[in-house]
C-alpha cells in the first residue's frame, strides 16, 4: 500500500504562443490565405513553446514540498496539470484523495454578493459541502477578521479583506491534498504569519501539501523537499536548504561594470570553516572573498562594501572602506576578503561590491548583486537586525530564567548563570 | 456521473446568477414575465393582422395558444443566450478551478428554469381566469418539458463549446435567435400553412410547441409521429452537444 498521495511522471506541456483565431471572422480569411498561398509547413512549429519538459516527482502522504524558480519556469503550469485544468501533453499524473487547490484567492466571488453569501459560493466552488460550510461559517467569519463587513457586497471590500476572506475559506475546506500557489503574496505581514501557521497546522493533521512561492523564507519554514524548476526543466529536488541555495547561487548577476584595467569578480561567501555556504544563522562569521583589479593608486579609492534586503531594496548598510596603502603594486590582480558578522534576521540579502575613484568621482569598478544570502532564523518575527538580546528574569534578586540566542542561532535558556546582572 | 457529485455546485451557480438577476433591480420578480409578455403583445399584434387579411376574427384560444407557447420559447431563447456566454463568462473559474465544465451551461438553463417557473405560476392563474379547462392530456406536459430541457442542453453545450473558440459565435446567435421566432410557429399555427406544415413542424422546438399546445389548449394528445421525431431530435441534439463539449473541455483553459 504506497505512500505515495501524488505522482508526475514524465511530464511535459507545450502552449501555443502569439495570437491565435478566435473568431470565426477571423478564421475563415485565414484559412482562405492558406490554402491559396502555399506558406511552409515549418512555420507553425515556432509558434509553441514547452512550459514543462519531462518532469518528474512524488509526494507521500503528509509531506510537505514546495516548488520554487524563476518566472516563468512552469510553476503554475504544475499545478494546473495536477488539478485537472490543463492536460499533459505527454506522460502521466497521478492524485489520490480529496484535493483543494488554492491557485488564486478568491476565485469565484461575486462582486455584487455580500461576504458572507461569497463563503456559501467559494466554499462550493473549493469543494465543500453546503453543511460544512453553514457548520464552519463562524469559524470563517472569525479567521479572517472582517465580521463587521460580512453582509456588504465585496465590491466594497479593500483588497486586503478580499484577501484575507478568500484564504479564510480557503484554510477551512479540510481536503486530503493542498495545492498552493502564491496566495501568500498578499496581505499584510500579520496576515502572512497566519496562513503559515495554519499550513503548519494542517501538516500536523497529516495533510500533504505542494506550496508554489517566491517567499522563500516560508518556503523553508513550510516544506522538508522542495523541487526546483527552470525553464520547465526540474534542475534539482531534494532538501530545502540545499534545493534554495542553488536556486540563489544559480542566480548571480554578471558584474556590471568591468574592463581589463578594472574589476571585481571571483566572489565567495565563506563561512569559519571555510566552507561556502548561502544560508546562515544570525550571529554568524562569515567572509567576503573576492578578487579585483585596479588601475588607479588604491590610496585613492575606496571599497564600497553594500548590503541590501532582496524584498523591498532595504539598505542594511554601505561601508565607504577606504585603503590605507599608499602603494600599489603595477596592474596585479588582488584579492580581498571582507569579514564580518552577521547579525541580521530571517531574510534574504545581497552583497555588492564597488571601487569608487575620489579624484574623479566616479566608480571604476562595479559589482551590483555579487552574492546573497539569507539569514534562517525561527527567533523573530520580522525586522532586520539582530540586538543579540539576553533576557534575565528575576524574583527578589535571585535569578529564575535567563534566555539568549546560542551560536546555532536558537533560544537556549540557562537557569545556572548568575553572575551577569 | 461527476455531475450528481457536484450537484451543490450546480445549484450554487444557479443561485448565484438567480440571486445577482434580482438583487438590484426594482422590478424584482416581473422581470421573469417580461420577456414571454412583450412576446405575447407582439403575437397578438400578428394576429390581429391576420384577421384583418383573412376576416376571420380573433377569439380567446388564440391569446391562450400565443401565451402558452410564448413561455417554452422565451425558455428556450434565454437559455440559449445565457449557455453561449456560460463558459466566456466564468472565465475565472474555468482557468483556477476543477470541476466537470458541464456545470456551466447546466446552471445557467437552472437559473432560467426558476424565472420560467415564475411566469408559468402566473400563466397558469391567467388561463383559469381564461376558462381554457383542464383535461387529462396535461399528463403529457413533463415529457415534453423535458424534452425542451434536452434540447436545449445539447444545443446551449455545443454553443458555450464554440463560443469559447471561436467569440463571435455570440453574436451570430444572437441575430439568429432574433428572427428564429418568425421560423417557429409561436405567433402562428403550423397548420396555418396548410401542406407546408412539415416544414416548419422539422424544427425540434417547433414540433414540441405545437404537442404543448394541443395538450394544453386544445385538449388533445400529440401528434404521435411528430412526438416522436421529437424525441428523436431532443436526445440526438444531447448526445451530439455532449460529444463535442466532452471532448474538447480538456482545452478549455488554455484557449479560454
Amino acid at each position: 500500500m504506497s505512500d505515495t498521495v501524488l505522482e508526475f511522471d514524465g511530464v511535459w506541456k507545450k502552449f501555443r504562443k502569439g495570437e491565435c483565431y478566435d473568431s470565426l471572422r477571423d478564421l475563415i480569411p485565414a484559412v482562405f490565405k492558406k490554402t491559396v498561398t502555399a506558406k511552409k509547413r515549418e512555420e507553425l512549429i515556432d509558434t509553441e513553446f514547452w512550459a514543462l519538459r519531462d518532469v518528474s516527482f512524488q509526494l507521500k502522504r503528509g509531506e510537505a514540498l514546495g516548488i520554487i524558480g524563476p518566472n516563468g519556469s512552469g510553476k503554475s503550469t504544475s499545478l494546473k496539470i495536477l488539478s485537472g485544468i490543463l492536460r499533459p501533453t505527454r506522460g502521466t499524473m497521478m492524485v489520490k484523495g480529496r484535493m483543494s487547490a488554492l491557485i488564486e484567492v478568491g476565485a469565484g466571488f461575486h462582486q455584487d454578493l455580500t461576504g458572507r453569501e461569497n463563503i456559501y459560493l467559494n466554499g462550493t466552488i473549493l469543494g465543500m459541502k453546503k453543511a460544512d460550510i453553514s457548520k464552519k461559517l463562524d469559524e470563517i467569519i472569525e479567521f479572517s477578521g472582517i465580521s463587521d463587513f460580512i453582509d456588504t457586497p465585496v465590491k466594497r471590500y479593500s483588497s486586503g479583506m478580499y484577501a484575507r476572506l478568500g484564504f479564510s475559506i480557503a484554510a477551512h475546506v479540510d481536503p486530503e491534498l493542498l495545492l498552493v500557489d502564491e496566495v501568500l503574496s498578499v496581505g499584510d505581514m500579520w496576515f502572512q504569519e497566519k496562513c503559515i501557521k495554519k499550513m503548519l497546522s494542517f501538516k500536523e493533521s497529516g495533510i500533504s501539501i505542494i506550496f508554489v512561492s517566491h517567499n522563500l523564507a516560508s518556503v523553508n519554514l513550510l516544506c522538508e523537499r522542495t523541487a526546483l524548476l527552470k525553464k520547465g526543466e526540474l534542475k534539482m529536488i531534494g532538501e530545502t536548504r540545499q534545493v534554495i541555495s542553488e536556486y540563489i547561487h544559480g542566480n548571480t548577476d554578471a558584474a556590471e561594470l568591468k574592463n581589463e584595467k578594472n574589476a571585481i569578480w571571483g566572489a565567495k561567501l565563506l563561512d569559519d570553516r571555510r566552507q561556502p555556504c548561502n544560508i546562515v544563522s544570525p550571529q554568524q562569521c562569515l567572509s567576503l572573498e573576492f578578487k579585483f583589479l585596479c588601475e588607479k593608486a588604491l590610496s585613492e579609492c575606496q571599497l564600497g562594501f553594500v548590503v541590501n534586503r532582496i524584498s523591498d531594496g532595504l539598505t542594511i548598510c554601505d561601508y565607504n572602506m577606504t585603503f590605507n596603502y599608499t602603494e600599489n603594486e603595477a596592474n596585479g590582480e588582488m584579492q580581498g576578503k571582507i569579514r564580518f558578522e552577521t547579525n541580521l534576521l530571517r531574510e534574504a540579502y545581497v552583497i555588492t561590491l564597488h571601487i569608487y575613484h575620489y579624484p574623479s568621482a566616479t566608480h571604476i569598478a562595479y559589482a551590483k548583486n555579487l552574492i546573497y544570502f539569507s539569514v534562517e532564523e525561527r527567533l523573530s518575527c520580522n525586522g532586520t537586525a539582530h540586538l543579540n538580546p539576553i533576557l534575565q528574569i528575576k524574583r527578589a534578586d535571585e535569578l529564575v530564567a535567563k534566555i539568549y540566542v546560542n551560536t546555532k542561532g536558537n533560544w537556549v535558556e540557562d537557569k545556572s548563570d548568575i553572575t551577569l546582572m | 456521473m461527476e455531475l450528481v457529485e457536484y450537484r451543490q455546485l450546480l445549484y450554487i451557480l444557479a443561485w448565484r446568477d438567480i440571486k445577482i438577476r434580482y438583487k438590484q433591480s426594482v422590478m424584482g420578480f416581473m422581470w421573469a414575465i417580461l420577456l414571454p409578455m412583450v412576446i405575447v403583445a407582439a403575437g397578438l399584434l400578428m394576429k390581429l393582422a391576420f384577421s384583418f387579411v383573412s376576416g376571420k376574427s380573433m377569439d380567446s384560444s388564440d391569446l391562450a395558444s400565443i401565451m402558452v407557447k410564448a413561455l417554452p420559447w422565451s425558455l428556450f431563447i434565454t437559455s440559449i443566450k445565457s449557455c453561449t456566454n456560460s463558459l466566456t463568462s466564468n472565465s475565472n473559474l474555468v482557468t483556477k478551478i476543477f470541476f466537470p465544465r458541464e456545470i456551466l451551461p447546466g446552471s445557467a438553463i437552472l437559473a432560467n428554469l426558476f424565472d420560467f417557473m415564475v411566469a408559468v405560476l402566473t400563466l397558469s392563474v391567467i388561463l383559469v381566469f381564461m376558462n381554457t379547462g383542464i383535461s387529462i392530456y396535461l399528463f403529457w406536459l413533463p415529457l415534453l418539458f423535458v424534452l425542451l430541457l434536452i434540447f436545449t442542453a445539447g444545443v446551449g453545450m455545443l454553443l458555450a463549446c464554440a463560443n469559447l473558440f471561436f467569440r463571435d459565435v455570440k453574436y451570430i446567435v444572437d441575430v439568429i435567435l432574433t428572427f428564429a421566432i418568425f421560423f417557429t410557429p409561436v405567433f402562428y399555427d403550423a397548420s396555418m400553412f396548410g401542406k407546408w406544415e412539415p416544414l416548419f413542424m422539422l424544427n425540434p422546438v417547433g414540433a414540441i410547441l405545437e404537442s404543448i399546445k394541443a395538450v394544453v389548449i386544445l385538449h388533445q394528445s400529440p401528434d404521435m409521429t411528430w412526438l416522436a421525431y421529437s424525441i428523436v431530435s431532443s436526445v440526438s441534439a444531447l448526445m451530439f452537444g455532449w460529444i463535442v463539449f466532452h471532448r474538447a473541455e480538456f482545452m478549455f483553459a488554455e484557449r479560454i
